[in-house]
């Protein structure tokens, strides 16, 4: 094949190039050793972010009250390891539709998650205390 | 236009001028991915739909959280070491997946057997934890009936391990599949598919132990 295709760019995909998630593409697969190092780099960082997540909920080191959103970003950063390491998705252009499926997931999730909580959070702002609303009924 | 590139497929300049302006030639450059592409794009967007759907749950979770009906709190119930044995192991069977998807890239009928039989059994372990952790709450009575805090709770994780069991059938019907019929092409996507399932279970599983077991057992003054 010539190599005219290669930079070729078509409503965000490398056309003719574009990769699956999960694994390297067949024909230009890395040495076995190097992607045996790849996973275990993967895992060696994920067990450092799960321990630290454990340790966060115990220590002092770390703000207390800041210890739930600690948790949170350690949760995301692991996923983000998880993704890149043992599902192969990164930036290269060959990966642009993976990428842009995956954000598209993320803001679904955020509007989910989170709408949810600041609309329920409101609707208890608004409603009467329950005491006083057992009251009202009986 | 000269009739060279009206060879298509032959000529990358023509696929590259069909593609630029809309019109695919239906093969070579510029035309449709090939099925691996296809099949794992498509396995994609299924895995992100159902992380949209525990996203619903998570939220359910995270709204009900408080409603204890006076029962028992997130912080009288979660065991963290049960958990943290419970990671361990879906983090150990996410690698030994990887590992089985090297050995199939290698074609080892043997080494692709042996990590997936790790991953099953470490897959296994994890579900017999969960179990043993929900049929001690059902026990103390703090079941899915006590409280909406309970119900969204064992909603949530309880969707995780039916996922998990799920999984395990799918592996040991990809193991027999290997062993009876050889890394044939429509195996290996199945197995690119399967891989996929069992990482992304293991990016919810992340997700459950740090905000609902490790926010949860923060003392309550620390929660927002």
């Amino acid at each position: 094949m010539s190599n005219e295709l290669e930079f070729e760019y078509d409503a965000g995909s490398y056309v003719g190039r574009d990769r699956t998630p999960g694994e390297p593409s067949e024909e230009e697969r890395p040495p076995l050793r190097q992607e045996v190092r790849g996973y275990l780099l993967g895992l060696a960082l994920a067990t450092l972010l799960t321990i630290a997540s454990f340790w966060a909920v115990e220590t002092h080191l770390i703000y207390r009250p800041g210890a739930a959103v600690a948790l949170l970003v350690l949760a995301v950063a692991q996923m983000g390891i998880h993704l890149i390491f043992f599902l192969h998705i990164t930036t290269d252009p060959d990966n642009a539709n993976n990428v842009l499926a995956l954000a598209f997931g993320v803001l679904i999730v955020c509007l989910v998650v989170f709408g949810s909580l600041w609309v329920m959070s409101h609707l208890n702002h608004g409603m009467l205390p329950m005491q006083q609303l057992m009251q009202m009924q009986s | 236009m000269s009739t060279s590139a009206l060879r298509l497929g032959q000529d990358p300049s023509f696929g590259r001028a069909a593609s630029a302006h809309g019109a695919a030639s239906g093969h070579g450059p510029g035309g449709p991915a090939p099925k691996r592409i296809v099949v794992g794009y498509g396995f994609w967007i299924f895995l992100l739909s159902d992380v949209v759907m525990f996203s619903a749950l998570f939220a359910a979770y995270a709204v009900l959280f408080k409603s204890t009906a006076g029962g028992p709190s997130a912080r009288d119930l979660f065991d963290l070491r049960n958990t943290a044995t419970e990671t361990a192991c879906l983090l150990a069977s996410s690698f030994t997946c990887g590992m089985a998807s090297l050995a199939v890239g290698q074609r080892s009928q043997k080494w692709t057997q042996i990590a997936l039989l790790v991953t099953g059994l470490l897959g296994f372990v994890f579900l017999v934890l969960e179990f043993r952790e929900f049929s001690g709450l059902v026990g103390r009575g703090a079941g899915p009936g006590r409280s909406a805090f309970l119900s969204s709770f064992f909603t949530l994780v309880g969707c995780h391990g039916a996922h998990v069991c799920a999984g395990l059938l799918w592996l040991g019907t990809m193991m027999a599949q290997f062993y009876a019929k050889g890394f044939r092409i429509d195996i290996r996507h199945r197995f690119l598919c399967f891989s996929l399932f069992w990482h992304a279970l293991d990016i919810i599983w992340v997700a459950i132990f740090s905000l609902v077991y490790l926010v949860g057992t923060l003392p309550p003054e620390l929660l927002p």
